[in-house]
């Protein structure tokens, strides 16, 4: 599967992002996001227990570990759609504890999910439009009174337009967002976020389903936004994409992160191996979960 | 041997009734919650008693005039949307449903008890509060005017006058703030209210906008509905908020037209059926059936006709065959 991404440009890593040692929670030179202490509880399950942890802004940053290692519980945390029983954690210098999911999305911070969210019963670029900030016409009141947000509309559907192009859905720009297949739904998913000019895209398993055609171009998506000036975290299991774009690399495992660094150091960490390792070190790996099998094939490989 | 002129007659006449006015102003309501939101009421008939009480009580205790009353249903439209909201609407769809369901049926045992008897009119429930809105009535000519089955006198005019102007506007509105960014956030909420939360939107408070303007609407229904009559308890009762869901799905969820049509053709139907079965039983076409069991004959044909319905035209008769909120 992974190894059908073929790289048609080599991007351009972001280096020296750390101060330190790359241990877990090391400390960043820019973060955009500092979480302290951020634990979530299911009952007797502790899904969350991250001690500390940046992420490094104007980077990617890839949040790499086994099913069940509480990555997207994490992000539901981060984002607002979920609530820890304790922590703290900022974004761009601003505390986000019981902020609201929608105030989180407009101080910049978006969010997309693992299931996509396409509007099945919006055409797509009602759906583009939805994601744009700080629409006037969105007022119950003033949304009788077209003359006030004629104009505003107007430039949100130019805008929808030109990202539409660039996605390669404009095609599609009329149809129902139900009649698009998975791939296309993932980056009308991602498209959308971007209508909001975020600072920091937060990706839950950007390829998660997505065909191998479009991996390469959804790949390419995740790489300009970087060089838009945008930082991106994603949770992905596919090694060869992380190698690929990420410039960092979190590694989490039970809840905890449990390994930090760049891409290459990271994978050869015995740590990292042992996470995947340990989840399943009672199960018979080849029967249960091949996904994992990959992924350590694929991190021995490194190795080697 | 059956009149058929008579039957289509009073048949014909349900097309402009207020009664039908006032479902289809109920509906329109209902089409905001639930064809557009997503929001399961299943309480529009405790919005319509509010308006029909909040109008005679104001009227008749109070003795406010007539703009003074409707805004005291208004209110307590307003009130009673933001009660059941504040609590359910952070919740799954389906706890909307049990709460106004529950609360609906709580107004209605409310205005029924004998406590507040001199208020309420308990179970015989309020009349004589239409002086005041037949004052403001600028048809001043005697007896019966109109064309064809269309006869009515001065009184019965200005209601089916009124009671459309209101259907009409409140047409014009949901049209209106349907089509703009507002109606945009509201669609994309019915299909998935974390994806638009996750865009910046406070889902909670655009719910509750859209709890709080269906609920007016079915409010003002239910002032138009006790303009003709008298405002009796026993009307406001579940099966009231299931007629106005036939007559929204017959005309299809997520429309203006829908359910403003849908009405018309519900209340032709029952009529129609209702005053062919009497005749049916009468001429001895129906030797099984006694008179009163063929009043009730119609209410199973309803519950036929939405059964129909909802397995073979799922998207009602102007909806968009594409755009099925009820079947995903």
């Amino acid at each position: 599967m992974s190894s059908d991404t073929t790289p048609t440009v080599t991007p351009v890593k972001t280096t020296g992002l750390h101060i330190g040692d790359a241990v877990p929670g090391v400390r960043k030179v820019d973060p955009i996001i500092i979480a302290d202490g951020v634990r979530r509880t299911f009952g007797g399950l502790t899904a969350v227990d991250v001690e500390h942890v940046e992420i490094p802004r104007g980077a990617i940053t890839a949040l790499i570990g086994p099913n069940g290692a509480g990555k997207t519980t994490f992000f539901n945390l981060l984002t607002g759609f979920d609530k820890p029983d304790a922590g703290v954690w900022e974004f761009d210098g601003k505390p986000l504890q019981r902020v609201p999911a929608y105030r989180v999305a407009r101080m910049g911070l978006i969010r997309t999910f693992q299931l996509t969210k396409s509007l099945g019963l919006l055409t797509v670029l009602d759906n583009m439009k939805l994601g744009a900030k700080g629409q006037t016409g969105e007022n119950l009141f003033r949304s009788v009174l077209p003359f006030l947000w004629r104009k505003q509309e107007d430039e949100i559907t130019v805008k929808a337009d030109e990202l539409l192009a660039r996605f390669k859905l404009d095609a599609k720009r009329e149809d129902y967002a139900a009649s698009l297949s998975g791939g296309q739904r993932k980056l009308l998913e991602m498209a959308r976020a971007l209508m909001s000019d975020p600072t920091l895209v937060m990706l839950d398993e950007p390829m998660a389903g997505v065909n191998p055609a479009l991996t390469q171009s959804l790949l390419d998506h995740i790489l300009g936004l970087k060089d838009q000036g945008m930082t991106v975290l994603f949770v992905e299991h596919d090694m060869h994409m992380v190698r690929h774009i990420a410039d960092w690399v979190i590694v989490m495992a039970e809840g905890k992160v449990v390994a930090e660094g760049d891409p290459h150091t990271v994978m050869a960490n015995p740590a990292v191996i042992d996470a995947y390792l340990g989840s399943h070190h009672d199960s018979d790996l080849g029967e249960t979960d091949t996904e994992h099998v990959e992924v350590l094939k694929e991190l021995i490989d490194d190795e080697q | 041997m059956i009149d058929w002129i008579q039957i289509f007659s009073n048949a014909s006449q349900e097309l402009i009734s207020p009664t039908t006015a006032a479902y289809a102003l109920a509906a329109l309501g209902l089409a905001i919650h639930f064809g557009y939101t997503g929001l399961l009421n299943f309480g529009q008939a405790g919005f319509m008693a509010l308006g029909a009480y909040g109008y005679a009580i104001s009227i008749l205790t109070f003795g406010f005039p007539v703009w003074a009353a409707v805004l005291v249903g208004v209110g307590a439209s307003v009130i009673f949307a933001l009660i059941l909201g504040i609590p359910t609407l952070r919740l799954r769809a389906d706890y909307l449903a049990i709460v106004t369901i529950a609360a609906a049926e709580i107004l209605r045992l409310l205005f029924t008890t004998g406590t507040w008897e001199s208020v309420t009119g308990s179970a015989s429930g309020l009349q004589g509060y239409k002086g005041s809105f037949g004052a403001l009535n600028p048809f001043t000519f005697e007896g019966t005017v109109g064309f064809g089955p269309f006869q009515y006198n001065a009184y019965d005019w200005w209601i089916r006058l009124v009671g459309w102007t209101v259907v009409i506007i409140a047409g014009i509105l949901t049209w209106l703030i349907m089509r703009s960014p507002w109606g945009r956030v509201i669609k994309g909420i019915r299909e998935d209210e974390d994806a638009v939360r996750a865009l910046g939107k406070n889902v909670y408070s655009y719910k509750m906008q859209s709890l709080v303007l269906g609920g007016v609407f079915g409010t003002l229904a239910g002032m138009i509905f006790v303009l003709p009559r008298a405002v009796v308890p026993a009307n406001y009762q579940t099966s009231l908020t299931f007629f106005i869901y036939a007559i929204l799905l017959l005309g299809g969820a997520a429309t203006i037209l829908g359910p403003i049509i849908g009405s018309m053709i519900f209340w032709v139907l029952l009529s129609f059926f209702s005053g062919f079965i009497a005749r049916a039983v009468e001429a001895g076409w129906l030797p099984f059936m006694t008179q009163v069991q063929a009043g009730q004959l119609r209410f199973i044909l309803v519950g036929v006709a939405i059964m129909l319905i909802v397995i073979f035209r799922p998207q009602g008769i102007f909806g968009n065959k594409k755009e099925l909120a009820f079947v995903k």
